[in-house]
């Protein structure tokens, strides 16, 4: 464009900055606002869960109990897992700060790797519980747990497909102020549900087992 | 450096050094939660209290760290909503579990704590 190296083009450019700049910036402020509020009544509803873990965790009916199901070093891995996972997007978030499109994109590649092994190691516990006749309709304990943990395991996956969506946006936009902003929210997202884990590990899973 | 695309994100002004420390605590804490379960140090209930203080210690180290949350002002509603959610959850859980043991101990003959006979409704 050497119309922009113009002296008239560069004191236009400057004029009309600042304006797509302030709009910008307060889409991305209530955006990211908005955003946060659909997070919080996420968490009314992961609550909604915790609380009935809490009244029918240990409602076995004659079934199996979280001490003869879980397997407390399995459940280790799958917790270091997501919270590389989550580590690894702070890494998209840095490297897409200082405008790093091939270091954001192969970021979000790792991310979304370890997040998919997450994934499968949550779908092979479920089998290998339904196949020892735990399945959810087995008691309240079970029926409870498949909820919590599955309603977790569907947002992990839908943070997965989000990923793929942005991967493609960003490979295909570059990083434009869109794709940030999305990035941005896709990051709040991944990190909230590690937030979500702890407490799913330690309530259902530690506490569980005692 | 942020520029003006990401000045408003979340995220905005997060460092290598926010991830790394994140990192790191989370590593401890999970550690020190599985470990005291897995290896009996306590017995049962003071294991439960140290536990969740643990998960209690651990969120607010994601929320500094991962999701960059702070007393800023341009986050003050941010944090309002945060601890509106926070009210929420708390009636639901803490009001869940009071009901719901309650209903237990009376509805089940033979427990500690029933008090009542039938003959007293």
């Amino acid at each position: 464009m050497t119309l922009l190296d113009l002296p008239e083009a560069h004191s236009l450019h400057a004029k009309q900055h600042p304006a797509a700049h302030e709009d910008d910036a307060e889409l991305t402020e209530k955006t990211v606002f908005g955003f946060w509020l659909y997070l919080m009544s996420d968490v009314v509803l992961f609550a909604t869960l915790f609380a009935v873990f809490a009244v029918v965790g240990r409602s076995y009916a004659g079934g199996p109990t979280g001490q003869e199901l879980f397997d407390l070093p399995y459940v280790l891995i799958e917790t270091a897992v997501l919270l590389a996972s989550s580590v690894a997007f702070g890494f998209v978030t840095l490297a897409a700060q200082d405008n790093r499109k091939q270091a954001t994109l192969l970021w979000m590649a790792l991310t979304f790797a370890i997040g998919a092994i997450f994934i499968v190691m949550e779908v092979y516990e479920f089998h290998h519980l339904i196949g020892e006749g735990a399945g959810p309709d087995r008691s309240a304990f079970l029926s409870a747990y498949f909820t919590l943990v599955g309603t977790h395991g569907l947002h992990v996956f839908t943070g997965l497909f989000w990923m793929i969506i942005s991967g493609i946006q960003l490979a295909r936009d570059g990083l434009t102020a869109t794709v940030q902003r999305r990035l941005g929210l896709l990051g709040l997202f991944w990190h909230f549900l590690d937030v979500i884990w702890i407490v799913v590990f330690t309530e259902v899973y530690l506490i569980g087992v005692l | 450096m942020a520029d003006h695309k990401t000045e408003h994100l979340p995220g905005a002004g997060a460092s290598l050094h926010h991830y790394v420390r994140g990192l790191i605590l989370s590593v401890i804490l999970t550690g020190a939660a599985f470990a005291l379960v897995m290896m009996h140090v306590l017995p049962r209930n003071a294991t439960i209290v140290v536990i969740l203080a643990l998960a209690a210690i651990q969120i607010f180290v994601h929320l500094v760290d991962f999701l960059h949350i702070d007393s800023s002002l341009e986050q003050r509603w941010n944090v309002y909503a945060a601890l509106f959610a926070l009210l929420v959850v708390g009636i639901l859980v803490g009001g869940s579990i009071w009901i719901m043991f309650n209903a237990h101990e009376r509805m089940n003959p033979g427990m500690p704590g029933m008090t009542m006979t039938p003959e007293a409704f």
